[in-house]
């Protein structure tokens, strides 16, 4: 086991750094100029304002130096300085990260605390009314656009209704807590600031609810199919012909086994949430790397821009390290 | 009711059911989306016979009006009709949704086929080549490539296409390692057929079912995605009638909320469409999953 780890580890690290050469070379060789979408035309057309601001950047060295440079830096601890906010890349990151982990965290668990169960409802009372429920809720859920939703939601619950908070994090005169780890539920309740933890999580409500539609969607479905799979087995037969009670036979039996794809899923899915959060940070002007992410590849800030894609890779490397060996916890036949 | 009472039958044998019933059971959902999907590309094609409004029409005295008789589903912020921007809309979301994953499919498909044909070095390059275009987010790398090439809908379709293509070649090529151990396949070579006959003209054929499968089920996603590169600005040259950048150009109105929500339950009825026809696809061609 601990060799498998460390190999799958060491094939993880190779590829993040071929992720950053891919996004460079795309970086590098498309037809946008970030000299013209940064300066503007006025500044654009000044030669020698021109040449100093690519020397600046490097933008004049061949193209392997500068990948080499930005390899150097990596090792350093260096993504680069970005372009348009003119602060480290990395510090960006770190500054915008937990804004994002805090949303796509509560949309996962969201999606996992409804979708699992609904799942497994439906399967075993399977042609009921709750599995219709359960069906179409999948069906609205995968099938809505994201950016659509998010203006539904604020329009009803913001605008219409006025029970929920509107865009951002906090209420707009409010001070964010002390930063300790940046999530702000975590640091009011550390600060002992209710208050502000509970106007952190109703900001959070519906930002996460349209974030976890989708995956909802699709775990309810995984859930659901992967239960009526393993309900026809023959162990199923066997604890029935054995006189084991029916609560028995789903807890005991087929929720451990049909809850293997879903861990698959899950993992994936939640990868996705930390990445997929670009439309619903957008409309809730919610600060984590989702808008930055935005405004980075609007403005062809491409040290930003390598610097997320170095992050968001490594992130869903790491992912499917754990899905795998969470599958070979799970399911001993899978460590050879 | 609990659990166990409600799993007392769990395995029964489906009663007997009319006709009619049992074809809605197994057709029926597959119908109503090819029927949800006809009728987007009817509406695609007849645009201009639907509507007498032209969907680039500024009427600025006839801005933000609600629905009425006159503008059955109200007006925008520069007085355009959303209904005929609506009907228009539907051509760019077709033609992206299809055009994206058929393409995605033939290269993905040729892609996967060649790495499963020829095992060795070259499917470990080639799957190598696959799993890390598939390590990076697609919406991200999308929104990149899209940023860097420009704002216009073929580039926004290169954009996809880059990032669209691995889940056909690692569905292909899975799907091709099984039909390869098949002994047509063995009696082809035999015969002395060559290499890309036997896997073009022979293997795809026959694994071509699954494709299909994803084909439907994606091109919805494809729908939503391209909307969604739209919405943040970077689908379609304004004032060009689409439905993600519709919903964007009426997002602060929500007061207004005719201008945003009508493009949005387009694309949820058309994606639904590809969704119930997908499904159906699968339970048609794989009996074992009927009724999943």
């Amino acid at each position: 086991m601990p060799r498998y780890i460390v190999s799958r580890l060491v094939a993880a690290a190779i590829m993040a750094v071929f992720a950053t050469l891919v996004i460079f070379l795309i970086a590098n060789t498309v037809p946008g100029d970030p000299v013209r979408a940064q300066l503007g035309d006025m500044a654009a057309s000044n030669p020698e304002f021109l040449a100093a601001w690519r020397a600046k950047w490097g933008l004049d060295l061949p193209l392997w130096e500068r990948y080499l440079l930005f390899l150097k830096g990596l090792v350093h601890g260096d993504l680069g300085i970005s372009i348009a906010s003119q602060r480290p890349v990395l510090d960006d990151i770190v500054n915008y990260a937990p804004a994002t982990i805090e949303l796509a965290t509560a949309g996962f668990l969201l999606s996992v605390v409804v979708g699992v169960p609904l799942g497994i409802v439906a399967a075993v009372r399977r042609d009921t009314w709750i599995d219709h429920v359960a069906r179409f809720v999948s069906l609205i859920g995968v099938s809505s656009p994201t950016f659509w939703l998010a203006f539904i939601v604020l329009a009803v619950f913001y605008g219409e209704l006025q029970i929920a908070p509107g865009p951002g994090r906090l209420d707009p005169i409010a001070f964010p807590p002390d930063r300790v780890t940046g999530l702000f539920l975590v640091d009011s309740v550390l600060a002992g600031n209710w208050e502000s933890f509970w106007d952190a999580l109703s900001h959070l409500v519906l930002p996460s609810t349209v974030l976890a539609a989708s995956t909802l969607g699709l775990i309810t479905r995984t859930t659901r199919a992967s239960m009526l799979e393993s309900l026809q087995q023959d162990y199923v037969r066997v604890a029935r012909a054995k006189g084991l009670k029916e609560r028995r036979i789903v807890t005991g039996h087929v929720l451990p086994n049909a809850l293997i794809p879903v861990v698959t899923l899950g993992g994936l899915a939640y990868a996705n949430l930390l990445t997929g959060a670009v439309m619903t940070e957008t409309i809730f002007s919610w600060p984590g790397l989702g808008r930055y992410t935005f405004r980075s590849a609007a403005a062809l800030d491409f040290p930003a821009i390598m610097g997320i894609t170095l992050v968001v890779a490594v992130t869903y490397l790491l992912i499917n390290l754990l899905i795998d060996i969470s599958y070979a916890l799970l399911d001993p036949r899978v460590v050879r | 009711m609990s659990l166990a009472q409600a799993t007392a039958v769990p395995v029964s044998i489906a009663p007997v059911a009319s006709k009619r019933r049992r074809w809605w059971r197994r057709y029926g959902l597959a119908s109503l989306g090819a029927t949800i999907i006809l009728a987007w590309i009817l509406i695609a094609i007849f645009a201009p016979v639907l509507t007498s409004h032209s969907p680039d029409l500024v009427d600025v005295t006839n801005r933000l009006k609600p629905p009425s008789a006159a503008n059955l589903l109200g007006t925008d912020a520069l007085g355009r009709d959303v209904l005929t921007r609506l009907l228009y809309g539907s051509r760019i979301s077709l033609t992206t949704g299809f055009v994206v994953v058929i393409l995605a499919a033939i290269f993905g498909t040729l892609v996967g086929g060649i790495a499963a044909y020829s095992r060795g070095r070259i499917e470990e390059i080639v799957m190598r080549v696959t799993d890390l275009v598939l390590c990076f987010p697609p919406i991200i790398l999308a929104l990149a490539i899209a940023a860097a090439l420009g704002i216009g809908a073929t580039n926004t379709i290169i954009a996809m296409l880059v990032v669209w293509w691995p889940k056909f070649a690692r569905l292909a090529r899975s799907l091709i390692i099984v039909q390869r151990s098949q002994e047509y396949v063995e009696a082809a070579m035999v015969v002395g057929l060559s290499p890309a006959r036997i896997l073009i003209r022979h293997i795809i054929p026959n694994s071509v079912g699954p494709l299909i499968v994803l084909v439907t089920l994606d091109i919805g996603n494809a729908i939503i995605t391209f909307a969604g590169l739209s919405f943040l600005g970077l689908g379609v040259i304004p004032p060009t009638p689409e439905w993600g950048s519709m919903v964007s150009e009426g997002r602060e109105l929500i007061e207004q909320w005719w201008v945003a929500s009508f493009p949005g339950l387009a694309i949820l009825s058309i994606v639904v469409g590809f969704n119930f026809l997908g499904d159906g696809i699968r339970d048609w061609l794989d009996p074992k999953s009927r009724r999943r």
